[in-house]
């Protein structure tokens, strides 16, 4: 179960999209939001959906591990699916007792859910083939703009990486407390909910102090190696583009003319 | 009970982390093993040589990709199997046990175990009192708040929040790690006076053999997922060639003594612990 959370997991393996520069991805991860939201009829939704699968078989990641993101997820989609079903107003299709299903409604829940597994997908697909390190640095880089107006890019993308960088930490040591307190007879799983919330305390409270002992390990660390903000640091790999990347933008920029292109002739 | 009964058994377990993925990793292949009662087993091996994924089968915390595991006779897997019941009977103390103390005083938290058997507050108590004495953690630390205590004495506390729940048998998943030589030697000769006293099957994990050497009457010795040697401390160290490639070294007095032998003495290499070896050097002196 735990093993479901891979929010901003890395996925090792040898693609065109893993050595692409993240600023790049970053960029079409953005486009790719707007297009499918702005795609409100079926056309444009396969068009979003058929890139998205060209995508993902570039990525050399498997399918499952991107759906496995959705795992977490799948109580919320359908309880949003459901009310948009049954809530919006519209020509009645079906009716049980006082609720009724309405063509709009029923056309809003699967296009909205399907939208957000798409945008689940589409935005792992960045994450799955970006590491930590190569997503903060394009951050740092694509909203260095931001500096001159005050907002301290670089401590921002920095807590990212290092949120990033602790989910898979956390997530094992959760696993591993959990054994350690069911080796003792815990139960995680039966009872009512204040009964459950209450069997999580054997488990949150030495996850809290690990969870700060680390922080502070951390941040001893980041000191003996005298880390002092991003003022004056250099890299030891600057972020520089390739001809895959311009060849990538390419492609991008074709594909935002061919999808304005065909909304518009619609 | 019938002495030499075998309590665990593992049956061509197999496991896999991560399966179909590019993480994939072999933890575990087809491991056949037998645990008999009343048995003291150190299991060794170098980091990732699959030791913690092997006992976590053992109380059906981690569920084999492929084969079996029987306790007293009866498959773990079984769907109506009383998993809550092996678990306590199985006692597994965890490698830095002291991430799981939780509760506002030692004595709560030792309370712990007995109190998820389901045991009335009395026994409880009965039980927390004998574990926090077994492990010999000093009465004026009982009320004390966990995290306040010295990391030996956090290890201590974590052991006896185990132990309350009286496991026959108990696994411990190096318990000295992280302690300095004192704290290792108390630690070790606690859980040895513990099996000398209950009589209990005691499985120690370790990357140490000179740990394990002084205590145990069984080794086996884990490499890539497998159990290259099983026997007694005795006969796994004449393999100490072999072992050094493994990334594992035999007691020194193994050393010493195929030194010994090498240079022309007359002297038996089996011992495994620096008094054994002294009564044989002592034994060819006097003959
Ligand atoms: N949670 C996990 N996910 C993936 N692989 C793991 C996990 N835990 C252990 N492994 C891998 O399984 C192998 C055996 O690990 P482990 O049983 O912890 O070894 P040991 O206890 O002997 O150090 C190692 O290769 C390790 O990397
Ligand atoms: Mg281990």
């Amino acid at each position: 179960m735990l093993r479901d959370i891979t929010i901003g997991q890395y996925y090792p393996a040898d693609s065109v999209l893993h050595s692409l520069d993240p600023r790049v991805k970053l960029f079409a991860t953005l486009v790719f939001i707007i297009t499918l939201f702005g795609a409100n009829n079926i056309f444009l939704f396969a068009f979003v959906l058929v890139t998205l699968i060209g995508i993902i078989k570039l990525s050399h990641v498997p399918f499952s591990f991107m759906v496995r993101g959705l795992r977490a997820i799948v109580v919320l989609l359908v309880i949003a699916g459901l009310f948009n079903m049954f809530l919006t107003p519209g020509r009645e299709l079906v009716r049980f007792g006082f609720l009724k299903i309405t063509d709009v409604g029923l056309k809003n829940a699967v296009l909205m859910t399907s939208r957000m597994v798409l945008l689940i997908i589409g935005t792992s697909v960045m994450t799955l083939t970006t590491t930590p390190n190569q997503l903060t640095d394009g951050l740092e880089k694509s909203f260095g703009f931001l500096k001159k107006v005050g907002v301290s890019v670089h401590e921002i993308a920095l807590m990212m990486s290092i949120a990033l960088r602790f989910i898979p930490i956390l997530v094992e040591e959760t696993d591993k407390i959990m054994k350690a307190q069911m080796a003792r007879g815990a139960d995680f799983e039966s009872g009512n909910i204040f009964q459950k919330a209450k069997n999580m305390v054997p488990l949150l409270v030495p996850l809290f102090v690990s969870a700060f002992r680390r922080a502070n390990d951390l941040s001893y660390a980041m000191e003996a190696r005298c880390y002092n903000g991003g003022e004056g640091r250099t890299k030891m790999r600057p972020l520089k583009y390739s001809s895959l990347d311009q060849r990538a933008y390419i492609c991008i920029f074709t594909y935002i003319i061919l999808f304005y292109a065909v909304k518009f002739v619609m | 009970m019938a002495a030499n009964e075998n309590v665990l058994i593992m049956d061509h377990v197999s496991y896999k982390y991560s399966p179909g993925t590019a993480y994939e990793v072999t933890a575990l292949d087809d491991v056949s093993l037998t645990i008999k009662e009343g048995e003291f087993i150190g299991i060794i091996g170098h980091t990732g040589s699959g030791k913690s994924t092997l006992v976590q089968h053992l109380n059906g915390l981690m569920k084999a990709t492929e084969g079996h595991v029987y306790f007293n006779g009866q498959d773990i897997y079984d769907k109506d199997y009383n998993m809550k019941n092996l678990r306590t009977q199985v006692g597994m103390v965890f490698q830095y046990p002291e991430h799981q103390l939780f509760e506002t005083t030692v004595f709560e938290d030792v309370k712990f175990g007995p109190k998820n058997q389901g045991l009335s507050e009395e026994d409880q108590i009965k039980r927390a009192y004998e574990a926090l004495e077994l492990v010999k953690l000093p009465e004026e630390f009982f009320l004390a708040s966990p995290f306040e205590l010295s990391g030996g004495q956090k290890r201590r506390a974590a052991i006896a929040g185990v132990i309350a729940m009286k496991p026959s048998v108990l696994i411990l998943d190096e318990p000295t790690a992280g302690l300095d030589p004192k704290g290792r030697d108390d630690v070790l000769s606690l859980i040895s006076e513990m099996h000398e006293k209950r009589g209990d099957t005691v499985i120690l994990v370790s990357h140490s053999m000179e740990d394990v050497a002084n205590y145990v009457d069984r080794i086996i010795v884990m490499d890539t997922g497998k159990p290259v040697y099983d026997g007694t401390p005795s006969q796994v160290f004449a393999n100490y060639k072999e072992l050094e490639q493994m990334g594992l070294a035999a007691p020194a007095v193994t050393y010493v003594m195929n030194d010994l032998k090498d240079a022309g003495l007359d002297v038996a290499t089996t011992a495994t612990t620096v008094f054994e070896a002294r009564d044989e050097i002592l034994r060819m002196l006097n003959k």
